[in-house]
């Protein structure tokens, strides 16, 4: 069954000039598109990639990659709302570009869908309460 | 016309006969009986907004300690509180940024801690470190004061806000090439984003365009706690032209209103951090609206297709004080999610609550309706417009 999924990984200073995403295209049959890259002055680089494919495909990619020392996240894992702060103003609506912060034309809500979240971080600065987190590509999957 | 007074309602409110509603359950009642019939029915629609409210703040009275101070520089927290009121007076505004904010030296900044927070802080029982200095005088000695304390400790804490309760507001968009960091929220390049702020349909002042029974002396629902509107609010404008309900095309009215920080609750008075632009304070603010007769029963029946407001441009005309607005809006539209401005379909998000406004209406109606809050009449109506819309039959 077809799938897809965003995730951030994390190339440790090991394996960080390592072809790994070269291997990765040429050994699975995956379709990905780079959402963000960055290299932190810690040495460490961080790439967030939706992946998409056949769900054994998927599994077997992530597979490859955590054999090759790279920590894989899910971004729906990470990403997190903290309802007791949120008071559904609509602030973050307005950077969301995939809609994973949107607002319900009936109850007037804001919805939040960590599956399409991409981590670009621009909701974590619009929220006037601070109520998202985990969004943004440097302190994702940290140790909160 | 048939009338009923202020007293009537209230002595209908203590015989738990009083018939509440509130302002968007109110409009389709206005829609089936006409306002005649509506008048007849309803004794009071409830409103209610919550949103970001910039001119708002608290008078504190920390109270003395031994030796007594004049105190002549406060902070809490390390957020500054004007001093020069009184020996231990201060006010605590929300916009004021904490001592070594990097402000936005890396724009946009954070702003993670101001005035607002503070509030939100006392309110929600926290410790609280404040500290203040003087120069010492015969009477009040003392020069230096450090001392951790909670809203408990204080000897008076009042919320008095200057100006809340916008009527109406703009729509933001931005025609620059840069993304700008607003009191609007961040608005993307080339007008690709939207957006607005007030509760439409639901928002007090939207209820009663002519200041009919809002005044000095309207008792509200103020930050979970009661209040009172103690003035017209600063910027008050009731000469912005209107549409033909009587609505204002743009901001207008606007309120002060004062209560005691003691009894309200941080769920209704929340912290505000808006990047690159600074901190404020979200306030909760329900107004009841007594039926008085059917020009009031109209009025409150109001609807977000009847609103609409401005579209301005934050990324030149606002900030430069020039321009006109790029057209009218209707709120109905502003929260389909998204707006047609010069041909083009743009997104739009809110920067309000209805969810939380809602709710503070709906809990209005619950205390009026159970006999716990009473109206208060208006002792002084504010400036309105000339003339009035005529109410259709």
């Amino acid at each position: 069954m077809a799938t897809s999924k965003n995730v951030l990984l994390i190339f440790h200073q090991e394996v960080m000039y390592k072809p790994i995403i070269h291997n990765l295209v040429r050994n699975f049959d995956l379709i990905f598109n780079i959402l963000e890259a960055k290299i932190l002055p810690r040495r460490e680089g961080r790439l967030i990639l939706e992946l998409s494919g056949d769900e054994e495909a998927v599994r077997k990619g992530i597979e490859f990659l955590e054999a090759e020392g790279v920590t894989v996240k899910t971004i729906a894992d990470q990403s997190r709302r903290d309802d007791e702060l949120c008071v559904h103003c609509g602030a973050c609506t307005a950077v969301c570009r995939p809609d994973a912060l949107s607002v319900n034309p009936e109850t007037l809500e804001v919805e939040f869908f960590p599956d399409r979240c991409v981590a670009c971080g621009l909701c974590e600065t619009a929220c006037p309460m601070k109520a998202l987190k985990g969004v943004n590509i440097e302190r994702l999957g940290d140790a909160v | 016309m048939s009338t009923k007074s202020v007293e009537e309602i209230n002595s209908r409110i203590r015989e738990g006969k009083c018939v509440v509603v509130t302002a968007e359950e109110m409009i389709d009642i206005v829609a089936a009986e006409g306002p005649k019939g509506a008048a007849k029915k309803v004794d009071v629609v409830t409103t209610g907004t919550f949103g970001t409210m910039c001119s708002s703040g608290a008078f504190l009275n920390f109270g003395h300690a031994s030796p007594k101070m004049k105190a002549s520089k406060v902070f809490i927290n390390e957020v500054e509180a004007y001093a020069g009121i009184a020996a231990v007076d201060c006010y605590l505004g929300a916009t004021q940024v904490r001592e070594g904010d990097p402000l936005n030296a890396v724009h946009p900044g954070a702003f993670s801690y101001g005035g607002g927070h503070v509030i939100e802080d006392l309110v929600a029982g926290k410790e609280v470190t404040l500290t203040a200095t003087s120069y010492g005088t015969d009477c009040y000695p003392a020069r230096r004061l450090t001392k951790t304390m909670t809203l408990a400790d204080m000897r008076d804490a009042i919320l008095h806000n200057p100006r809340n309760d916008y009527r109406n507001y703009n729509c933001a968009v931005n025609l620059s090439d840069r993304t700008i960091y607003t009191y609007m929220g961040i608005l993307r390049p080339r007008m690709n984003n939207a957006t607005f702020s007030t509760s439409g349909q639901l928002s007090p002042l939207l209820n009663d365009p002519y200041y009919r029974t809002i005044g000095v002396g309207t008792r509200i629902f103020l930050g979970g706690g009661t209040g009172v509107v103690t003035w017209a609010g600063t910027q008050h404008a009731p000469l912005t032209p209107r549409n033909e309900r009587g609505i204002p095309t743009g901001g207008a009215g606007t309120l002060t209103v004062t209560g005691d920080l003691k009894q309200m609750n941080k769920r209704y008075l929340r912290g505000a951090s808006l990047a690159g632009y600074g901190t404020s304070l979200m306030v909760g603010i329900g107004v009841p609206i007594p039926v008085l007769d059917e020009e009031v029963a109209y009025h409150a029946g109001v609807s977000n297709r009847e609103i609409q407001c401005p579209v301005v441009d934050y990324g030149n005309d606002y900030p430069q004080g020039t321009g006109e607005p790029l057209g009218l809006v209707n709120y109905e539209d502003l929260f389909s999610g998204s707006v047609e401005i010069r041909g083009k379909r743009i997104p739009t998000s809110p920067l309000a609550s209805v969810v939380r406004a809602r709710e503070i209406a709906n809990i209005l109606k619950n205390w009026i309706s159970e006999g716990g809050f009473n109206l208060g009449a208006a002792q002084e109506l504010f400036p309105t417009a000339p003339e009035r819309v005529k109410v259709p039959e």
